[in-house]
């Protein structure tokens, strides 16, 4: 199947226009020696035979919507409602480029603005950017922004931070801009004395995830007013779920907030595309990463949207440019704003603390069973226990089709969202404690 | 205009539910302490379904995509979005795979990563891909750090500079500086091409890489890319191929043929997916088999009859996103490839220049055409003359052209050109669409001699006017407030 609407004898008449015999007289710029003879591909297939291609490979696979899961380690199955695919299935959004024209743009760069009032609305901070591409390097990009704007080097994390952000964080400081130092946590949590004592001028900013890759909440209180007094940068990687019911990363004193937006109405997609949120304090507007849709007016003085502050991009400054990003994940944070519109201020608490319960109650089935935690923080809707194979307990997970946790050296992480049920968790305790008494 | 969903907020609209509950209903405060907790009202808006419906339907009203109507955007490859790879896309069987599931259990989705990779070598002429950058620019990061660790690597430790044409796009030194290297620009010469003399003269030891687009953003083709590659590569450097207008050269030549060591591709412009208002795109980066080992982890190979994902990569560059990339967007560039195959992505390619030239041919008595000879898949006009006789800028004429139904050109690049108009029409449309589209530019030629102000006070039919840019940078506002 094909694309290209001309019919044979149009071709031939475009190019007689152009004085043209052959379509090979196009490409009469390119030396002879550099022109290759076909490529080495299967022939086209029709919609029809695509369409039996393209099911076999996704059969292949085992979905999350068919099997129960229980895995979470920053990607979460969260419900989708409907309305919400139908939407973003309106091709006047997904087949746009992004607005640089405002006149023929206002629905996407309203969308946009909205999305920005509800994320500091979310986190509690002043702006919003129009998104990063995930979560890590939404991350990576406000290290570097901490270091940039404070003039040092200097980062502090701790390894409770997802392990693929922190492989991020270190790519991300192979330009030279920052080093990053991790340091060990104690007992799942970040080890306040250790950070607080790392911390001194040198240092631009320090990074906290809440909840952590564990599941746990951490109390950073401590390490903020250390870093805020060494005049430092705080970071948090917030979950955003997690924000409606626990305290605003903006009320612990963050300076910075990123966040992986996937659990907002972003199907797990094996990955991606996910959505990189990116909130700051408003005295940092003018030097985060990103697009900003601005709110204006058009000539007849009626509200208009407008992407804003562009003087800070690549396409302006170049090599001057603070970040290099340019294309963003704009469809999956348009995603985020029908999710939170659909759920609702009183339906995301819902979620949230229903996640919440069914961790608990996990966690009491699993306490009867004979399991223990693998830590003793307070979690929101992800834990680990203790497990000598979790390898071995996943295999017969999925004998019993349940899709498993997340393998730590000796413990497993177990995620719930509101998609879990009581009959789930009890099966998943129940095979779980066969394994153990095996 | 539409109102916001916070000005649609009505209190008890929303109605969304959850299952009942069957387990205990502990309350929060319970197992969380207080300090834990969220203080403030969370201050979302309430509306119900349909209107929530309604107003997200309202706003697609108001934005343009290639379902629309036309989209000659120069450098972004606006071409039509085939349907069919939106359904593959939102199969269960895709949608719904966690990305750490048993690799047992994602074989499907892993043969389909596989198989890209190996066909987008084929047509760049690569012998590695990954698939893990999220965009263009982030697969120019990617590359540059490969760059990097491959001069580390060889304790090469001299080279802080790279090199861009004065045409690039804005991301090559962004990405170039962002990886922490000095910029140089290399100029173009009375032809549009890269200047061999200047290249040569900034060409040393100094210098890291060279990164090119080919055809560059004049649409041109760099005839002289074999010397190019011969300059770089003597003075022990590497040449990067931004992939932005691979559309013009598919099934007929190929980067990693012409002395390319690193390609970017941006699968949501060359190959069909779909650039979503602003992303998610996927800037795949493939390298010869030298640079190999530096592609960040983890690379999905073949063993035997399954796919594993290869993590024991000590010279990578190691992680550059979450995970293994746009999954979601790989899957229509797959169906897009399978379904054009061999011969039909030479056809796009051979199309989308033929298109290009075509209207450049058709509008050069009536805009000023800088270098009018033959092009790729796209060219650039300019308003010169325009703004000389009549005070009519680029800027005016962009803006008209969405009074006849038509998404503007890229205007003001390369900025190289004065009052640059960029247009890559694609393959993807057809000569009547293009007939006129050129019909419109000619009319506007037209108005701006005659009656100038109509030009200039465009656009007269959307449903906003010209807005103010510099008080919305001045004073901005980026949230509502009550």
């Amino acid at each position: 199947m094909k694309y290209t609407p001309n019919p044979p004898a149009v071709v031939e008449d475009m190019l007689h226009s152009l004085g043209l015999n052959t379509i090979d007289g196009l490409y009469t710029d390119i030396p002879e020696e550099l022109k290759i003879n076909g490529l080495n591909l299967p022939s086209g297939l029709s919609e029809i035979e695509l369409r039996k291609e393209i099911k076999r490979l996704a059969g292949e696979n085992l979905s999350t919507e068919d099997y129960p899961c229980f895995l979470g380690a920053g990607a979460y199955d969260h419900y989708i409602p409907a309305a919400l695919t139908e939407l973003l299935g309106r091709s006047e959004f997904y087949t746009a480029y992004t607005p640089y024209q405002p006149e023929i743009s206002q629905g996407i760069l309203q969308s946009i603005f909205e999305y920005q009032t509800l994320i500091c609305r979310l986190t509690g901070m002043d702006v919003v950017n129009a998104s990063m591409y995930d979560g890590a390097s939404a991350l990576a990009e406000a290290a570097k922004l901490a270091a940039l704007s404070t003039k040092r080097e200097k980062i502090l994390v701790p390894d409770t931070v997802h392990p693929e952000y922190l492989q991020v964080l270190k790519t991300y400081s192979l330009s030279g801009a920052m080093e990053i130092v991790v340091v060990p946590g104690k007992n799942g949590v970040a080890d306040t004395e250790a950070m607080v004592a790392q911390i001194d001028k040198s240092v631009a900013g320090v990074i906290i995830q809440q909840p952590n890759f564990y599941g746990n909440l951490e109390a950073p209180e401590e390490i903020v007013q250390a870093v805020h007094s060494n005049k430092g940068l705080f970071v948090m990687c917030a979950d955003p779920i997690s924000m409606a019911i626990f305290k605003t990363p903006a009320k612990w004193g963050a300076d910075i907030v990123v966040g992986e937006g996937q659990p907002l109405g972003n199907s797990l997609n094996f990955g991606g595309p996910y959505l990189g949120f990116f909130a700051s304090t408003s005295k940092l507007l003018r030097r985060i990463p990103g697009r900003i849709v601005g709110q204006t007016a058009d000539e007849d003085g009626k509200r208009a949207f407008v992407l804003t502050l562009q003087a800070r991009e690549q396409h302006i400054r170049r090599e001057k440019a603070l970040s290099n990003i340019c294309s963003n994940q704009a469809l999956c944070a348009l995603a985020a704003t029908i999710y939170l519109t659909l759920v609702g201020p009183e339906g995301l608490k819902e979620i949230a603390v229903r996640s919440h319960q069914l961790a608990v109650y996990a966690q009491n089935q699993l306490e009867k069973a004979g399991f223990a935690l693998k830590y003793q923080a307070p979690y929101f809707r992800e834990f680990a226990i203790k497990l000598d194979d979790p390898a071995g307990a996943n295999k017969r997970l999925l004998e019993n089709g349940i899709i498993g946790g997340y393998e730590l050296e000796d413990g497993m992480l177990l995620a719930f969202t509101e998609k879990r049920t009581k009959e789930e968790i009890d099966k998943l305790v129940a095979v779980l404690g066969g394994e153990k008494h095996e | 205009m539409s109102k916001l969903i916070f000005e649609k907020d009505i209190k008890g609209s929303n109605k969304f539910s959850l299952p009942p509950c069957d387990v205990p209903q502990v309350e929060i405060s319970q197992h969380i302490p207080e300090k834990y907790l969220r203080q403030e009202e969370l201050n979302l808006p309430e509306l119900s379904e349909i209107e929530t419906v309604r107003h997200f339907t309202e706003l697609s009203h108001q934005a343009y995509g290639v379902d629309d109507g036309f989209y000659p955007l120069g450098s972004c490859t606006m071409k039509y979005n085939p349907k069919i790879n939106e359904w593959a896309a939102s199969l269960p069987g895709f949608t719904g795979l966690h990305p750490y599931q048993p690799v047992d259990t994602v074989q499907g989705a892993m043969e389909l990563m596989y198989n890209t990779q190996e066909m987008l070598c084929e047509i760049t002429g690569m012998d590695a891909m990954t698939l893990q950058p999220a965009a263009g620019a982030h697969g120019e990061m990617t590359g540059v750090m490969t760059i990097k660790a491959y001069h580390q690597r060889n304790k090469d430790v001299k080279r802080t500079k790279i090199i861009v044409p004065d045409s690039a796009h804005g991301t090559n030194p962004a990405s170039a500086h962002v990886v922490g290297y000095e910029v140089v620009e290399v100029k173009s010469d009375d032809r549009g091409l890269v200047d061999i003399d200047d290249l040569r003269e900034k060409m040393n030891d100094e210098v890291a890489g060279f990164m090119l687009t080919n055809p560059n953003t004049l649409g041109l083709f760099e005839e002289h890319i074999k010397d190019i590659a011969a300059i770089v590569h003597n003075a022990g450097g590497l040449l990067y191929y931004d992939g932005a207008n691979l559309n013009a050269v598919m099934g007929v030549s190929r980067p990693g043929d012409m002395g390319f060591d690193i390609v970017h591709l941006n699968l949501h412009k060359t190959f069909s997916t779909p650039h979503g208002g602003g992303g998610p795109g996927s800037g795949p980066v493939g390298v010869k088999a030298f640079l190999a080992d530096f592609l960040p982890i983890p690379v999905v190979v073949k063993e035997a009859d399954k796919y594993i994902f290869d993590y024991d990569r000590p010279l990578s560059i190691g992680k550059i996103k979450e995970f293994y990339g746009n999954f979601g967007v790989v899957i229509k560039t797959y169906a897009y490839l399978r379904s054009l195959g061999a011969e039909g992505i030479r056809e796009a390619s051979q199309n989308a220049v033929l298109n290009a030239n075509y209207i450049r041919n058709k509008l050069k008595d009536y805009y000023y055409i800088p270098f009018d000879r033959l092009c790729k898949h796209e060219f650039v006009a300019s308003s010169r003359n325009q703004v000389k006789e009549n005070g009519v800028t680029t800027l005016d004429v962009a803006k008209r052209l969405m009074d006849f139904g038509y998404h503007p050109p890229t205007v003001y690049f390369p900025l190289i050109v004065e009052e640059a108009l960029m247009i890559e029409p694609t393959e993807t449309e057809s000569k009547e669409r293009l007939d006129t589209f050129i019909d419109a530019l000619v009319e506007i030629a037209r108005e701006a001699k005659e009656k100038p102000e109509l030009v200039k006070s465009a656009p007269h039919t959307t449903i906003i006017k010209r807005v103010d840019e510099v008080t919305a940078a001045r004073k901005p506002v980026v949230k509502w407030e009550d």
